[in-house]
Parts: structure tokens; sequence; C-alpha cells
């Protein structure tokens, strides 16, 4: 920064200044250099993004824990004091399985329209595009830390110990959460700018895909027999955050049988009783997935961003 | 002197459509329904721009130069053909779109840094410089809804112009602002210059190309059709709007005007410093036709000295050679070279026929006095 001779030290940084070539369509590796030459971006939006959401709310971030609190609140009212299921320390149960879905449904909804919402930057300054969505994950991931928290203070609370053993898992697993998020979020920001009601249909299906998970009921005590009968249990385990949501009720909650609170007090098998192995094989594999998922979403984004100018 | 912009071979096509189909209902009720049809924006661009160079990119509306200047930015990308970028690139495309309203102006002035390519430590090192050349440091903690117009392109001026740009990219963006401001503006791009920086000014304004570039590329219907010396490439530009304008005319009833040449009576175009000098304009005609006689005059860097306006010297032309004699008694003007231009517009000012650099004058000044005009101060103390 001397002031010595200005042009000189310019013109040579320049003869060594890497050279940038824009093309009619990156390859995926050039995509992938370029999206982490910019992660300083990627962190000033997602804390732009957390800053804005909360601006002019009186609780703040704290509307980051209240929400799903009610959330679990409400599904724990229906299903553990009205219809009664049974299942002991059902919040809890929930609890583990919400922080997983929270994640996922946050970004994915925010990301849905997040290209069309911000047409105005993304026709006027030069940035990898995906970098909008990723931001989206990125604040869901903040959330996602901020509840991962309070579960922990509420497994202190209750003096309720996770499966140690099994806590190695954890990573590999949020890891594989990240992609598949990251992956949904990445492909639906580009979809909505050629279909715009996809904001409105997203609603309908991430319900659905909340149902076919098992968040709020067990898939061992209510449906396994079932699907296990018409041999369509490989189909359930199409959905890729079903695995996900049991590994951190592994953890989490820990116990797969329990004695149901209901009277005669029949013994309940609420998760699978698969082992640390057979828990870690699966993280590992649906890891690969995900990742083949994410470098599939970046390609169909980049095939689908060279028209964003001509469509918003 | 190295290559910082090399643009080959660069096309780029737009689909227009003429029905949107933008939901998935009517996708899915008329899968063929909703034609679109394709756009030629550019055919063919290749060009390329050395460090400390400025160039201008005209054209008017619909030419292609902002489509031009999106892609080099990297805001589109091209269909085929590409673009090679060294150095670290700052455009000034539209002030304040990376501003996220509900941010104070110091969060975004550290987006907007984010968003053109600088880590927050950087942000924090010209941070000073921003609010300062910005001039808004009471409001800087401020929402940025809360701005005014006036305050928000400031700002976002500020920023783009104090990241340390190897290139500065700049579309059009001299229009806006308070005159203050856009004298601000100008001043920045000199400095830049002198530094030795790669500017790349799109702009329909001739004035302004004349005034800062080295080199126009001059763009029409997304082809390149001139890139050359400024004078030369303001000659086609202004020639080919002519053209154009000859051509939307044709069905109508619009005389063919050209002008041939400039003479004056002794051949020589040097005249002496308050001296006069007489030109002859010859105007070919096919028809009769009537309309208004304009001249400018502009120094070699660039700067208008006179223009008689459109509503100038009326001339009544007749089928054939005209003449038209162009008098300028006691040429108050000091040492230097001077481009005259020369045209006919109709009574509405559209240019009908108009030669760029008709002549050139030579004017030779034995005083003292520097500048363009002879003020003949006399200086006494009382």
């Amino acid at each position: 920064m001397s002031d010595a001779s200005p042009a000189r030290v310019k013109r040579r940084s320049l003869e060594n200044a890497p050279v940038r070539v824009v093309s009619a369509r990156a390859n995926l590796p050039t995509r992938l250099r370029n999206l982490w030459s910019r992660h300083e971006l990627l962190t000033s939006l997602i804390f732009s993004d957390i800053r804005i959401k909360y601006k002019n709310s009186t609780l703040g971030i704290f509307w980051s824990m209240l929400s799903p609190a009610l959330t679990l609140g409400i599904y724990y009212l229906v299903f553990s004091v009205i219809t009664k299921n049974g299942y002991p320390n059902f919040a809890l149960y929930l609890f583990s399985g919400l922080v997983v879905w929270n994640m996922f449904v946050t970004a994915v909804n925010m990301a849905t329209g997040v290209i069309v919402d911000r047409a105005a930057l993304v026709k006027k300054v030069s940035f990898p595009r995906e970098i909008l969505a990723l931001a989206n994950v990125g604040a869901s991931v903040v959330y996602f830390a901020i509840q991962l928290a309070v579960l922990c203070l509420f497994l202190l609370a209750l003096g309720h110990a996770p499966a140690w053993n099994f806590l190695w898992i954890l990573p590999i697993s949020f890891v594989a959460l990240y992609l598949l998020t990251a992956s949904v979020a990445i492909v639906m920001s580009a979809v909505t700018v050629y279909l715009r009601d996809m904001r409105h249909l997203m609603e309908v299906l991430l319900q659905l895909w909340f149902w076919l998970s098992p968040v709020v009921y067990s898939y061992q005590n209510t449906i396994s027999q079932r699907l296990h009968d018409h041999g369509l249990t490989w189909m359930y385990f199409l959905n890729p955050i079903t695995p996900i949501i049991m590994t951190f009720q592994r953890i989490f909650y820990v116990k797969t049988t329990v004695i149901s609170t209901n009277p005669p007090h029949p013994v309940l098998q609420i998760l699978p009783q698969w082992s640390m192995s057979s828990f870690a094989m699966m993280n590992l594999t649906l890891l690969a997935i995900t990742i083949v998922l994410f470098l599939l979403s970046l390609t169909i984004f980049g095939r689908l961003e060279g028209n964003f100018e001509s469509e918003l | 002197m190295t290559t910082v912009i090399d643009v080959e071979d660069v096309s780029k096509q737009f689909k227009i459509h003429h029905e949107r189909n933008q939901s998935l209902k009517e996708r899915l009720l008329h899968p063929k329904a909703g034609s679109t049809e394709l756009f030629n924006a550019l055919k063919d661009i290749s060009f390329s721009v050395s460090s400390d160079e400025t160039v201008g990119i005209l054209g008017h509306n619909g030419s292609g130069k902002s489509t031009l200047l999106k892609c080099i930015c990297g805001v589109l990308q091209p269909t085929s053909g590409q673009i090679r970028l060294r150095g670290n690139l700052a455009a000034l495309l539209e002030l304040g779109a990376g501003f996220q309203t509900e941010l104070s102006g110091r969060d975004n002035v550290y987006l907007y840094g984010a968003m053109l390519g600088l880590s927050k430590r950087s942000v924090d090192a010209i941070f000073d410089d921003i609010v300062a050349f910005s001039e808004i440091e009471h409001f800087i903690d401020t929402q940025v809804k809360f701005y005014s117009s006036g305050m928000y392109v400031r700002l976002a001026f500020a920023v783009a112009v104090n990241v340390d740009p190897d290139i500065l990219v700049v579309d059009e963006v001299l229009a806006v602002g308070d005159e203050r401001f856009q004298a601000k503006c100008v001043d920045r791009i000199r400095t830049f210059q002198e530094e030795g920086r790669s500017i790349l000014l799109v702009t329909h304004q001739a004035d302004q190309v004349r005034a800062l570039c080295d080199r126009a590329i001059v763009l029409d219907g997304g082809l390149m059709i001139a890139n050359g010396p400024v004078q030369e490439s303001l000659r086609i530009f202004r020639e080919h709007l002519l053209e154009d304008a000859v051509e939307h005319d044709r069905a109508g009833h619009q005389a063919e005007v050209a002008i041939d040449s400039v003479t004056t009576p002794s051949g020589s175009f040097d005249v002496r410093s308050g001296a006069s000098i007489h030109f002859d304009v010859h105007i070919s005609s096919h028809t009769a036709y009537s309309g208004n006689f304009v001249m400018e005059l502009f120094t070699r860097s660039g700067m208008l000295v006179s223009r008689s306006d459109a509503q100038g010297s009326p001339v009544n032309l007749k089928p054939g050679a005209n003449q038209v004699g162009v008098d300028l008694p006691n040429l108050p003007l000091l040492d230097g070279v001077y481009d005259v231009n020369v045209g006919v517009v109709d009574y509405h000012g559209t240019v009908i026929a108009w030669k760029e650099q008709a002549a050139s004058i030579q004017v030779t000044y034995a005083g003292r006095e520097g500048g363009i005009v002879e003020l003949g101060a006399s200086i006494q103390q009382l």
C-alpha cells in the first residue's frame, strides 16, 4: 500500500494476476472453485439474512427458538396429551427429529424464491448465484445450531444422557443433512425462476414430505411392519431425510425399546435396533449420495442459470 | 502493457417470450403454447483492452452495449465465445443494486464490498475513505431505506470507486446525480486514468467519449462497426445514426442531402488568432430542401468550444450542388488545432446530413495567454 510508484506496482501485479474466464458454460470444477473463492461473500450474506429477518422484531433472534418451541408444544399436546401415543419423554423424541426437519424446511422455504426476490441484484452484480441459496442454508444452519444448543440444555435439565458411543456419527449425519438441504435449495431457487408457482407447490410438497418422515410418529412402532408385509420398506427409505432423523433420534432419545406410559404399559419398539456400525454405514452411504446430489444440483443450476436474465 | 480485457468472438442470444408461461399450471395445460423467438443481442464481438487505457463503447438504445458490458462483468454469460479478464473489476452498472434496504449504511458497505470481492479486512481499511467520499457520516448507521436517492447513489459510488479496482466499468451512471456529483465522478475517473487503470465507459453521449476516452468502440444492432481512435469512431457513429434515420424516412419524402466537403478560398486552414477565416461548405441535395445549418467547433482534447444550436441558420437547398459560406471574424481562439463538424438539421432538430471533422483549423497565437479563448484581459493596479 505504498504510494511510491503505484503505476509500476499495479502493472507488475497485473501481469501475474490470475485470468478469469467468462464463457458460455463453466464446468463443475470451475463452478466449485468460483464458489469457494467467494466464501467471504457467503458469510456476509448469511449474517445479513439473519439480521434482516429479525431487524424489526422486538424479540429478535429469540424467535428462531420461540417458533420451533411453539411447534414442538403443539405436536406434544396433540400426540402425547390428546391422542396419548404413550411414548415416554415424547417431547425429547419430537425435538430430536424436529431440529433436523426445521433446518431442512427453513432453508428450502427461504431459498425457493430467493433468486426471484433478489432479481435486481442478480441482474446487476456478478457473483456465483447459487450463493444466494447457500446463504439461506447457512442462516438455517445458525438456527439449527441454536436449537441444538437448546436441545442439549433440555437433555441436561431432564438428566437424560445422549448415546455417547454414537455421538461420532452425528457430524457425518449433519454434513449429509447440509448437503441434502443445499442441493434441494439450489435446485428449487433456479426452478422457481421458470415456474413461479413452485413456491406454493413447495409448501404443499414440504407438508407431505414432513409426514413421510418419522418426526412425530415412530416408524418402527407404527408402520414398519405393514411396509415390510408389502415389501415396501425400501420405498420409505427413499426419503433421504429419514435416516438422518433416525440417527438424531438414536443419539438424543437413545432408547430403542420403551415402556408405554399408557396402561397396561406394553413394551414399544420405538427406534430400529440397528447396531452402531449399521448406523455408521447408513450415514456414510447417505453422505456419498448427498455429495453426488450436491454436485448434480450445481450442474442443474448451471444449466438453468443461463437464461435467468430473460426470465427475471 | 498487459491486456486486461480480452473479448473473443462473443455472441449472446436472448429468448424473447411472446406469451409468458411462468406458472406450472400454464406449462402443464399448454405445453407447446407461448412461442419464443431468438434475438441476437451480440454477434461475434472481439476486441481487447490494455491496462491504462480508457475505452468508450458507443451505440444507441438496443445496440447491445449494455449486454456486452454485462457479459464483461460476468452478470451474463455469453452464448458462445469467451471473455478473459485480468485483475479485479468493479462495475458501476446500477448504483446501489446490491443494497439491502433493511440494513444500515455501514452493513451495506460491508455487504457490497463482499459482493465486489473484498474481504472484511480490506473493507475495514477503506471504510473511512468510503464514508468521507459519500459525505453521509451522520447517517452511516441509519437503515438505507430512509436514505434519499442522492445519498443512496453517493454511498454506492463511494464503495465502487474505493475498492481499488484494476478495471472500472461504468454504464451511463455519470448521467445520475446533481452536477456537483457528476463532476466528482468525472474527477474520479480522471484520477483512475492517471493511476494507469483501465476504464470501460458505456454511453450514448459523444461528448463524454471525446472528453475521457483514448479509443472508442461503436456497436450497432449487436455488431461492432468501429473500433479505433475516438474521432474516427465518432464519425462512424454519427454517420451510422444518420443512415438509420434515412432508412427510416425513406418511405417518407426526406430529401437526400449530403455534405461533400469544406474548403477555404486559399486552401489553407491555418489562421492567426484574432484574424478571420472563411469556409465554403459544399452540400449536394437531390431535391429542394429547407432546413437549418449547424456547426460545432471542438478542441483536440474533445472540449466543445461552440455549437450553433439546432434552430441555427436557415438554408434553402436547391437540387444539385449548393454552397454555404461560414465566416468566423476575429477568431478569439488560442494556439491549437480545432475540429469543425458541420451538418444540416430539419426544423425539429433531426439531423439530415452530418460530417464529423469536416475540417481542422490550426490556430497560431503569438501572445502569452494560455487556454482556449483570447480574452485580451488588461490588468492594472488601481
